[in-house]
């Protein structure tokens, strides 16, 4: 789900985001800020933290990232790389170095036994938000006039332009609900493991690696390929538990290797 | 002349340090169908870039219903009721004919043009609907580039080399449908090659060279002599 965010952005506005592993982790902060004043539920912190990462994404794509968008590549992945250098400082100044973790009570180790197998119900919670998500996602993109909007943009820009789109506002949006999705996965992400201020680029990893191996541009895909790294790294730690980071990133290697252009490669003319 | 829909005065373009206009002077009365001819690199094209926004000038470089747009955006403009046809179609791959015409209504313009109106106008883009843009012969594309065009019920439309790559039957229908788009009252201007095309839909022609205007008159009562010299520049 991290990497759908990812996916979404680069399928969009052809941005490579280095700061997008920092922004998950962001708002995992956020979360427990809300949580730690607030009290509530980690879950029902979503509503909150949702909005709000959607609404930085909106204005950091149209104050910022818009300026450096052009035929060039380099300069917005230079940006986003600053980006990432100057949350993760915020984080360790505002939060400490300390790994940190949101409590969801019972909900953690709550599991259910499914044909002799017992599943935790916190996983299969984010697995069924993941598919949700992508769901609402692929609906969105091809079956409203948003969805339109935005793979007319992402066509070609220049034509967008002239059928009365503004490309700027429509990058700022493809931005905010990237982010507004991302801020799902870190507060999931919140709840199931510990975090610190730097665990955003081990992330974003891992997100690139789904979104390749599920080919650039395509949510299924990229649901399907963050299922893949999960398999490979539970398997290589079942070998050996020094094996479970290698094999997700050896299960990437083999996929390029096989298939350059990931799995499913977006259909494109 | 009654106050003119679109003017430009002085109109400079640039690709860089490469100038391709120079003070192009231009004007055209509401209602009326303006032919732009020229050979390959007279500036055609970048004089529609320019007009619509796609490249940026001086804001009273170009005037648009009395407003100067010349610094505008190509979607401000658009909203103001500016459409174009781009050279070689452009349409947007991953949309389908008729999310593709969607997308050229979107502005909500009012005006005689809906999803009914174009499938009117050409029957066939109503039988492939729902294809792929890019599953559709060149001619069939060009068709949507118009009614996409269209579909914004615009006040002045822009023509960007509609022949270009075309059968000869199919450029003779499409031509034969433009009568039909700007008969009731919405102004044109086609880029165009094929000179003799050019003269025949439209009332006055403008012929670019090396990004000047080296001719202008009606279209019924300028000579072809007077064209090859505007055109190639020799006597």
């Amino acid at each position: 789900m991290f990497a759908a965010g990812l996916s979404l952005i680069f399928g969009v506005m052809r941005l490579v985001n280095i700061a997008h592993g920092d922004f998950i982790v962001l708002s995992a902060y956020l979360g427990l800020t809300v949580v730690a004043s607030t009290g509530m539920h980690p879950l029902l912190a979503l509503i909150i933290v949702v909005p709000t990462m959607a609404a930085i994404g909106y204005f950091l794509q149209r104050g910022i990232l818009n300026q450096t968008l052009g035929d060039d590549i380099l300069p917005p992945l230079l940006v986003t790389f600053g980006l990432s250098v100057i949350l993760q400082n915020l984080f360790l100044a505002g939060y400490s170095a300390d790994p940190q973790k949101m409590d969801a009570g019972a909900l953690e180790t709550a599991s259910v036994s499914v044909a002799g197998l017992s599943l935790g119900i916190l996983p299969l919670l984010t697995f069924g938000i993941a598919i949700v998500v992508i769901a609402s996602l692929q609906y969105m993109f091809f079956c409203t006039s948003l969805g339109r909007a935005f793979r007319a943009v992402s066509d070609n820009q220049d034509i967008a332009q002239l059928m009365g789109l503004n490309k700027r506002h429509m990058f700022g949006l493809a931005m905010g609900i990237a982010l507004g999705v991302t801020a799902i996965a870190g507060i999931l992400l919140g709840i199931r493991t510990s975090f610190d201020p730097t665990a955003g680029s081990a992330r974003l990893i891992f997100g690139f690696e789904a979104v390749i191996i599920g080919g650039l541009g395509n949510l299924w895909g990229t649901l399907a390929g963050g299922i893949i790294l999960g398999v490979a790294q539970t398997i290589g730690a079942k070998i050996d538990p020094g094996w479970q980071l290698l094999s997700g990133h050896i299960a990437f290697l083999i996929v390029l290797a096989i298939r350059p252009q990931g799995l499913f490669p977006r259909v494109s003319g | 002349m009654p106050d003119p829909i679109l003017s430009l005065k002085k109109l400079d373009a640039f690709y860089g340090d490469f100038q391709a206009l120079y003070g192009v002077d231009m004007e055209m009365a509401e209602g009326e169908v303006i032919a732009i001819i020229g050979a390959n690199g007279a500036g055609k094209s970048t004089l529609l870039r320019s007009i619509s926004g796609l490249m940026s000038n001086e804001s009273d470089q170009v005037n648009f219903l009395g407003k100067g747009i010349g610094a505008h955006r190509a979607d401000e403009i658009a909203a103001l009721g500016l459409a174009l046809v781009p050279e070689g179609r452009q349409l947007f791959p991953s949309l389908s004919v008729e999310e593709n015409l969607l997308i050229g209504g979107r502005l909500n313009r009012k005006g005689p043009w809906d999803l009914q109106s174009v499938f009117d106008l050409f029957p066939v883009l109503k039988e492939r609907r729902a294809y792929p843009s890019t599953a559709l012969s060149g001619g069939q594309q060009q068709m949507v580039a118009i009614g996409r065009a269209l579909m914004a019920n615009p006040d002045l439309i822009l023509f960007d080399e509609i022949s270009l790559g075309l059968a000869p039957v199919i450029i003779k229908s499409i031509y034969d449908a433009l009568p039909g788009i700007v008969g009731d009252g919405m102004s044109a201007i086609i880029v165009e090659q094929d000179i003799s095309k050019a003269l025949s839909v439209s009332d006055r022609v403008y012929c670019l060279m090396e990004g000047r205007v080296t001719l202008k008159g009606a279209a019924d009562s300028i000579s072809r002599e007077a064209i090859s010299h505007a055109y190639f520049g020799i006597d």
